[in-house]
C-alpha cells in the first residue's frame, strides 16, 4: 500500500505527526501517574512538576496495599487511609467475572431464538430488547436500587451484578446479526437428520460463532469492569467495594485538606496493571473485538 | 411472520415440529426475558409511577400528581443541569469525532502496527474513575504539571477543575483523551473497508489528497459515522463519573450536568419523586434524539453496496 501513496510525501510527514503528537498525549499521564507514584510524598511540594522521580522509592505502593503500620504510612507522608487493593481487585474480577460469563451466554440464548426460531410475539419481544438500549441508565438505577433494597441485596455480589447479569439490548442485538448471517444449510442437513433445535444451537450455531462471542465479551467485560455508578450505590461497605468504587473512597479520604496524591497515584498505577496486563496478552483480541464492534 | 426460518420448508402450522420450536424458542429468550422484565421493564414502570409521589425512602410514598413534574418545570437547577449536559455534548463530540477521523486516516495510510492500535485504545480501557484521578492530580491548580508547563511557557495559571468558567470544558477534554482512541479504532474499521482502486483511481486523476478525503473518505464512511456519533453523543449526555470524581457538580454548579443532579436530588436529598420525575424527561429527551438520528440512519445506508 505503501507504494501506492509514495508520492505523497509530504502528507505522510503529517500524518506520522499527527500520530507521534498523540501518542505522546496518550502515554504522558500515565508516566506522570508513574512517577509520582515512584516519588516520595515529601517532595510533592518541591518537584511535583519535575519529569522524574528524584529519590524513587516503593514506599507509597507499600503504604496503598496496608504493607506498613499506620505510623510508618503517616511517617512516609500518607493519611494513614488504605485501599484493600486485593480484596477491591478481587470483587472487580468476581464482578465482572460473572457478569460476562452469564450475560454472553443468556445474549447468545435469546439472539439464536430471535435470528432462527418462530415463536409467538417474537418481533415484538426483539423489538422491546432494541428499544431497552435507549433507556438512559439512570431511570431504571433508582428503582432497581429499591428493588435490590427491599430485597436485601444492598452490599452483596447478587445485588451488584443482578441489573446487568442477564440482559443488555446490545448484546443481543449484536450477536442476532452473527446469527442471521450464518449459512442455514448446516443447521438445516442436522434438522433433517433429527437433531432438535437446541442441539443445533448448541453444537453448530454457537461453534460457528466464537469469534463474536469473544467480540462481546470482551466488550462486556471491558464495560463492567469500569463500572462506577452501580456498584457505588448498591456496594459501598469495604468487603464489597469493586477497584472503581475503592479509589474514589481513597480519594475522598482528605484529613489534611489535599488529597495524599502520591499515595492516590500508587493506588491508581496498581489498577492500570489488569488493563495493561489484559493488553499485552490478548492485545490484538481487545483492539480486532473493538473495531469489529462498529461494523456490525 | 413473513420471515423464513431454516427450517421453513419443514414448518407446518400445528404440526409437534412447530410446537417443539416454539417451546425452544420461549426457552432459549427465557433468562434474558427475565431480566428484561424485572431489571427493564418493571423499573421504567415503577419509575414513572414514583414520579407522581413525593417519597424520601423512610415514609411510604404520596401521590402528589403532577408536582414533581410542576416543580421541574420551575427548578433552575433542572434546566441548568439540561444546558449544561447539551453543552457538554457541544464540547466533547466535534472535536473527539474530528481528532478520532484524522488519527484513524493517519493510522490507515502510516502503520497497521499492533502495539500503536493498542496504546492508542490504551486509555479508553481505563475507567472513568481512574482517568479522572490521573487528570484531577495532572490539573492541580498549585502542584499540577499542567499548570507548570503553562507557566514555564510564559502563560497565566488556570484553575482549570476548580474555575467556574473552565470546569466543564475540562471535563470533555478529559474524556476527549478516553475517547479519542476508541473512535479512531472504530473509524480504522471503516477505512479499511474502502476499496484501495478508488484512491488509485482519484490519484492517476490527479486528485489531491484533501479531495480524496472530502469524495471518497468522508462518504463511505457514513455509516461508521452514524454508529459513532449515535452511541457518543447519547453517552456524553448521560455524562457522570467524571463530574463524581472531579468536581461533583462545583464550582457553584457550573458542572452539576443532568445525571448527576438526578443522582444528588435521589441518593444525596432523597427526594425518590422528584428524581424519578426528572429521568422521567432524561429519557424523553434521549429517546426522541434515537429516533430521530435512526430516521436519519435510514436515509444513509452505505454507499459500498
Amino acid at each position: 500500500m505503501s507504494h501506492l501513496f509514495a508520492r505523497l510525501n509530504w502528507f505522510c510527514i503529517i500524518c506520522w505527526l499527527i500520530l507521534a503528537v498523540i501518542l505522546v498525549i496518550t502515554v504522558t499521564p500515565l508516566w506522570i501517574m508513574l512517577k509520582t507514584a515512584l516519588m516520595p510524598s515529601s517532595e510533592v511540594f518541591n518537584y511535583s512538576t519535575s519529569w522524574w522521580p528524584n529519590n524513587p522509592t516503593l514506599v507509597n505502593f507499600e503504604r496503598v496495599l496496608g504493607l506498613l503500620s499506620t505510623e510508618e504510612s503517616l511517617k512516609a507522608g500518607g493519611s494513614g487511609a488504605k485501599v484493600n487493593f486485593s480484596l477491591a481487585m478481587l470483587n472487580s474480577i468476581i464482578f465482572t467475572g460473572i457478569i460476562v460469563i452469564i450475560q454472553t451466554a443468556s445474549a447468545a440464548a435469546a439472539a439464536y431464538a430471535f435470528a432462527r426460531l418462530r415463536f409467538p410475539g417474537r418481533s415484538v419481544l426483539f423489538g422491546l430488547f432494541v428499544a431497552s438500549m435507549m433507556i438512559p441508565g439512570v431511570v431504571t438505577f433508582i428503582p432497581n436500587f429499591i428493588l435490590i433494597r427491599d430485597l436485601g441485596w444492598l452490599n452483596t455480589m447478587m445485588g451488584m451484578v443482578a441489573p446487568f447479569c442477564l440482559m443488555q439490548g446490545f448484546s443481543v442485538f449484536f450477536l442476532r446479526q452473527f446469527f442471521l448471517a450464518l449459512p442455514k444449510e448446516l443447521e438445516e442437513a442436522a434438522y433433517i437428520e433429527g437433531a432438535s433445535h437446541f442441539y443445533i444451537f448448541y453444537r453448530i450455531a454457537i461453534p460457528l460463532s466464537i469469534t463474536p462471542l469473544i467480540t462481546i465479551a470482551t466488550l462486556i467485560g471491558i464495560n463492567m469492569w469500569n463500572e462506577f455508578l452501580w456498584p457505588y450505590l448498591v456496594a459501598k461497605d469495604e468487603a464489597h467495594q469493586v477497584l472503581t468504587v475503592a479509589l474514589q473512597g481513597f480519594k475522598s479520604q482528605t484529613p489534611q485538606g489535599q488529597p495524599d496524591w502520591t499515595g492516590l497515584m500508587a493506588a491508581t498505577a496498581i489498577s492500570v496493571l489488569p488493563t495493561i496486563g489484559l493488553l499485552l496478552i490478548f492485545g490484538r483480541n481487545v483492539v480486532e473485538s473493538i473495531q469489529f464492534s462498529g461494523s456490525k | 411472520m413473513k420471515t423464513l426460518s431454516p427450517v421453513s420448508f419443514l414448518w407446518q402450522p400445528f404440526s409437534p415440529g412447530r410446537r417443539t420450536e416454539t417451546l425452544t424458542g420461549y426457552a432459549l429468550i427465557l433468562p434474558a426475558l427475565i431480566g428484561f422484565s424485572l431489571f427493564y421493564a418493571l423499573p421504567l414502570f415503577r419509575a414513572f409511577e414514583l414520579s407522581f409521589t413525593d417519597w424520601n425512602m423512610l415514609r411510604a410514598p404520596r401521590f402528589i400528581g403532577f408536582d414533581n413534574y410542576i416543580q421541574m418545570w420551575h427548578d433552575g437547577r433542572f434546566w441548568n443541569g439540561m444546558k449544561l449536559s447539551l453543552y457538554y455534548v457541544l464540547l466533547n463530540i466535534p472535536l473527539q469525532t474530528a481528532l478520532g477521523l484524522f488519527l484513524a486516516v493517519a493510522m490507515d495510510r502510516l502503520t497497521r502496527s499492533i502495539v500503536v492500535r493498542s496504546v492508542i485504545l490504551l486509555p479508553y480501557l481505563l475507567s472513568n474513575v481512574l482517568v479522572a484521578l490521573i487528570w484531577l492530580w495532572m490539573l492541580d491548580p498549585l502542584l499540577g504539571i499542567v499548570n507548570s508547563m503553562i507557566t514555564s511557557l510564559g502563560f497565566e495559571r488556570h484553575a482549570f477543575l476548580g474555575s467556574p468558567s473552565e470546569a466543564l470544558a475540562t471535563i470533555a477534554g478529559i474524556n476527549i483523551w478516553r475517547h479519542m482512541g476508541l473512535v479512531a479504532i472504530l473509524f480504522l474499521a471503516g477505512l479499511q473497508n474502502i476499496p484501495r482502486y478508488l484512491y488509485e483511481a482519484a490519484i492517476i486523476e490527479g486528485a489531491s489528497e484533501w479531495q480524496m478525503f472530502r469524495h471518497i473518505t468522508l462518504p463511505l464512511l457514513r455509516p461508521v459515522m452514524v454508529f459513532v456519533l449515535v452511541t457518543s453523543v447519547t453517552g456524553s449526555f448521560q455524562i457522570f463519573d467524571t463530574v463524581a470524581v472531579t468536581t461533583a457538580g462545583d464550582p457553584y454548579d457550573s458542572t452539576n450536568v443532568i445525571v448527576h443532579y438526578i443522582i444528588q436530588n435521589a441518593f444525596s436529598f432523597y427526594k425518590m419523586g422528584y428524581a424519578s420525575a426528572m429521568s422521567m424527561a432524561l429519557c424523553l429527551v434521549m429517546v426522541l434524539y434515537t429516533l430521530i438520528q435512526m430516521r436519519m440512519m435510514r436515509a444513509s445506508e452505505s454507499d459500498l453496496a
